[in-house]
């Protein structure tokens, strides 16, 4: 009898086993498909999206595959049969890493005419530049009103006393606004210099946090968070997105940004064609639809970062609201890459140890 | 060894090996190269270990204090509020951490309700007390989660405990403290080990509330492999960490399995009845326990929906014309589209899509869990060594292992165009790895505590197999068996693990949803995140009444 009861178990189980390898075997039928692999702030309207579609008889799926960097090592992990035709969202501080992984086959769009060369930091052509925002420093108004303290003019102000304990910044081995961040500090003092400020702003008791959610939503006095510290590493449109999110409607943003020289670090996002992809002319036909007036005039109020499409023109909501640094610190991309990891150790040691 | 002794488990064993120890396997052969490391690198790793290892056992320990007493609460009295206040301290388990770590910090943080009213109180210009970014912070959070299993699994067993063993040390003259030390807590022992080891396990890889609550200073081996892994791109050292995580667990597994009795509990198929409290000293537990358990998960849980009705902007901006108070807006802007955005996600929608991964786990982890948990109850040698990697799946990081998906799942299955790490199969397939050494743990004991006699009277009296599991078998491990479902349940609603690390194909859900929310700055995005996260715990609360309501058809209560 128990003999029995067992044999029907195990009967079960494997009946079992086979209905879940049905269920992963499972295919889904055959349309034309095009596969964007983004990281997860990637956002896009519907009918420009549509209109792409429409136009080129295509579907295109996204890959939503983690913050920048989990996106990017996972591209690079899967190169031997990549996963999608298109990854966006590779940034000027990883984009030596996806260069040197060659993930990427070379495409010179004809719309690279439309944009600056300044963003053009890849003279090869593998990855393509479209979209920018800077990292700078967000302060809350009201607090510094009420207090009738002065707004900081420049990343030096951090250190005086009366700017005690009011930052929050992002680790820049967890967070990429944290790197961003890092990275200005070291163009605007150098290499060991930004030591030396990390370790005055530590004794200026700044608050370092994990990523840009607990920053913003957890410390930062002018969120919805309601944290202790005015003080915030965010991006020059944060003030308009508080503006375009509030709720009830306000017309002044209640926080604004830093934006003296070198004070704020321009990131730079990258779309290219994955190596081996079999849809090598929709992929193209893709990023100049990314490169092109219709998507880069969508992307500001989505992600909440600049076009590069100098075409393209601004929605009222960031003419109003966002700025943009004038004299933003930018790193030449192979600095970063031969710095960027030693330089992130080093931070660590000083402000973390 | 007969085939039909190794079918019962072999349906979780192809699973693990499949979806566990090849993508584990093959990251590992990517990765590790041990002469790639240097000295400092060994160093480093084994401080982390220590503390890995100190902040869960500390953390373990801290859950049982709260979680015996608490078990005894449920399993032994009748209060008001006790099924809404047994709910209540299984949500946690399911909350994304950084809305747990909101709800910290909106009653301990340098600007929580705590700290205001010290600073007013006592005027004060700092805020008195530091939580957020201490060991203590870490502690309490890794309490606030795993409690819930303590309370499951041995309140279970003590529900299920024959009250005449307890009755007959009485009559021979023990008192109560004595009943517990040399009666119950005896024959509690196997439960109360699998809760021990779930706990630790979970505080050992614990990776969210490290980094969210414990600040940055603070780095266990999970942490340090997501640093190596993600931001370094140092394969070498990964693995190495991910090894050593790994090897642990197999230590602590093995441990546990020798520690266990093998004869287990005896549950009867009945009751150990719940009274309400009569002596003073039982009103006064009942009294300060739910108290104290109802302000542990209260304060921090309620902030939340408190948060998702209120507004909170009248000192942003133009102060004046904003006015603070309460509002529905969070809600109703949830379902509008206003960005028309591709990625927008109907509320209904991500909830319907946290429920079919939730029951698809649920259904998946249970068939593949209850023939290896009753399979591993009665064991032979074989069984004894399969026994611990049954576990590990719980003690293997979930950064790697999801890499280790990439680089075994991203070609298409022979012979078709499917590739399963693009599918969403993979997600509840994810979540029932993780949930699979729990469903096995919860049932195992409970199985294992079923007198064979009682089959074999059964069998003698002519029932037939299918009569003997339904009016045996199954009322005896049937609370065990409702944890297990709760617990996979929970488990994949909370997307715990490897998820975070796998792909997200069109079926975003509600954990999702929250944590784009909370990717943009805005009022209104900080207020749906709450809102989202309050229908989050809402349905947690509900599902996890609803299966408790379970039963066969046919069966009455009992």
């Amino acid at each position: 009898m128990h003999q029995e009861r067992k044999y029907s178990m195990g009967r079960y189980s494997l009946v079992l086993f086979a209905f879940c390898l049905f269920l992963v075997s499972c295919s889904s039928p055959g349309t034309p498909v095009l596969t964007v692999m983004t990281h997860d702030s990637f956002a896009i309207s519907e009918e420009v999206l549509t209109a792409f579609e429409q136009e080129n008889q295509v579907k295109v799926v996204f890959l939503a595959s983690g913050d920048s960097g989990a996106a990017l090592n996972k591209a690079i992990l899967s190169q031997d049969a990549p996963l999608a035709d298109v990854f966006y969202g590779v940034d000027n501080t990883f984009l030596s890493r996806a260069v040197e992984a060659g993930i990427f086959e070379p495409y010179a769009s004809p719309l690279l005419s439309t944009i600056p060369d300044e963003f053009e930091l890849d003279p090869e052509h593998q990855a393509l530049p479209v979209d920018y925002g800077d990292v700078c420093i967000n302060y809350d108004r009201t607090w510094f009103a009420d207090r009738g303290l002065d707004v900081l003019a420049s990343l030096e102000d951090l250190l005086k006393p009366e700017y005690r304990g009011l930052l929050v910044v992002e680790n820049p081995a967890t967070s990429s606004p944290g790197l961003a961040f890092l990275l200005a500090t070291i163009s605007t003092f150098g290499d060991p210099g930004y030591l030396e400020y990390w370790s005055a702003l530590k004794a200026n008791e700044v608050t370092v946090v994990d990523g840009w959610s607990t920053a913003y939503y957890t410390n930062f006095s002018a969120s919805s968070g309601r944290g202790a510290q005015p003080l915030v590493v965010s991006y020059a449109s944060s003030p308009a997105a508080e503006v375009i999110f509030a709720d009830p409607p306000i017309t002044e943003a209640p926080t604004a940004s830093l934006l003296a020289p070198e004070a704020c670090f321009r990131q730079v996002e990258f779309v290219g064609i994955l190596k081996g992809t079999r849809n090598r002319p929709l992929a193209e036909k893709f990023i100049d639809f990314m490169l092109g007036k219709q998507f880069q005039e969508d992307l500001p109020l989505q992600m909440f970062v600049y076009p590069v499409n100098q075409q393209a023109d601004l929605p009222l909501e960031f003419i109003r609201w966002a700025q943009v640094a004038k004299q933003p610190a930018m790193l030449d991309p192979a600095r970063i890459a031969a710095g960027r990891d030693g330089w992130i150790k080093a931070w660590t040691e000083t402000v973390l140890r | 060894m007969s085939f039909r002794r190794i079918l019962p488990w072999l349906g979780a064993s192809l699973f693990l090996a499949l979806f566990f120890f090849l993508p584990l396997g093959r990251i590992l052969a990517l990765g590790l190269d041990l002469g790639a490391l240097s000295g400092a690198d060994f160093f480093h790793s084994f401080s982390i270990l220590r503390f890995t290892f100190l902040q869960a056992l500390l953390s373990t320990l801290l859950t049982l204090m709260l979680g015996l007493p608490a078990a005894f609460l449920f399993a032994r009295f009748d209060f008001r509020g006790r099924s809404f206040l047994r709910t209540l301290t299984a949500i946690p388990f399911i909350l994304p951490t950084v809305v747990v770590a909101a709800g910290f910090n909106a009653w301990l943080g340098p600007r929580g309700w705590l700290n205001i009213a010290l600073m007013e109180g006592l005027s004060l210009g700092v805020p008195p007390l530091h939580f957020v970014g201490t060991l203590g912070a870490i502690l309490w959070a890794h309490v606030f989660y795993n409690t819930t299993i303590v309370i499951r699994l041995v309140g279970n067993a003590l529900t299920g405990l024959d009250p005449r063993l307890e009755q007959a040390a009485r009559s021979l003259g023990a008192d109560t403290r004595k009943v517990f030390w040399r009666v119950t807590l005896p024959l509690l022992r196997p439960p109360l080990l699998a809760a021990s080891l779930l706990v630790f396990l979970f505080d050992f890889t614990s990776f969210g509330v490290i980094l969210m609550l414990g600040g940055v200073q603070f780095s266990t081996l999970e942490v340090e492999i997501y640093l190596q892994a993600l931001t370094f791109f140092n394969l070498p050292l990964a693995a190495w960490l991910s090894l050593l995580q790994l090897l642990c667990t197999l230590i602590f597994s093995i441990l546990y399995s020798r520690l266990v009795t093998r004869t287990g509990v005896i549950l009867a198929p009945r009751t150990n009845p719940r009274r309400r409290p009569h002596t003073w000293r039982q009103s006064a537990f009942v009294t300060a326990l739910a108290v104290s358990l109802a302000l542990f998960y209260c304060l921090p849980l309620f902030s939340l929906p408190l948060r998702s009705v209120l507004r909170l902007e009248a000192d942003q901006g133009q102060r004046g014309e904003v006015q603070a108070g309460l509002t529905t807006s969070y809600y109703s802007e949830l379902f509008i589209n206003r960005r028309n955005s591709v990625f927008y996600v109907p509320p209904a929608q991500a909830l319907g899509n946290s429920l079919a991964y939730a029951s698809l786990t649920m259904l998946l982890s249970l068939a593949l869990g209850f023939p290896a948990a009753a399979a591993l109850a009665r064991p032979g040698r074989l069984e004894r060594i399969i026994d611990p990697f049954l576990m590990l799946p719980l003690g293997a990081s979930a950064v790697t292992l999801g890499l280790g998906f990439i680089v075994t799942f991203n070609r298409p299955l022979p012979g078709t165009d499917f590739v399963l790490l693009s599918s969403p199969m993979l997600i509840p397939i994810a979540h029932t790895m993780i949930a699979l050494p729990f469903v096995i743990r919860s049932l195992q004991p409970a199985l294992a505590s079923i007198p064979n006699q009682l089959r074999q009277a059964a069998a003698s009296l002519g029932a037939a197999p299918r009569r003997i599991w339904r009016e045996v078998d199954w009322p005896i491990v049937r609370r065990a068996a409702l944890s297990a479902a709760i617990f996979a349940f929970t488990v994949s609603l909370g997307e715990f693990g490897a998820t975070a690390l796998i792909y997200r194909p069109d079926f975003p859900t509600l954990p999702v949803a929250i944590y784009r929310f909370l990717s943009q700055p805005g009022g209104m995005n900080y207020g749906q995140a709450m809102a989202m996260a309050t229908i989050l715990m809402a349905v947690t609360g509900l599902g996890i009444m609803g299966i408790e309501q379970l039963r066969l058809p046919g069966e009455g209560e009992f």
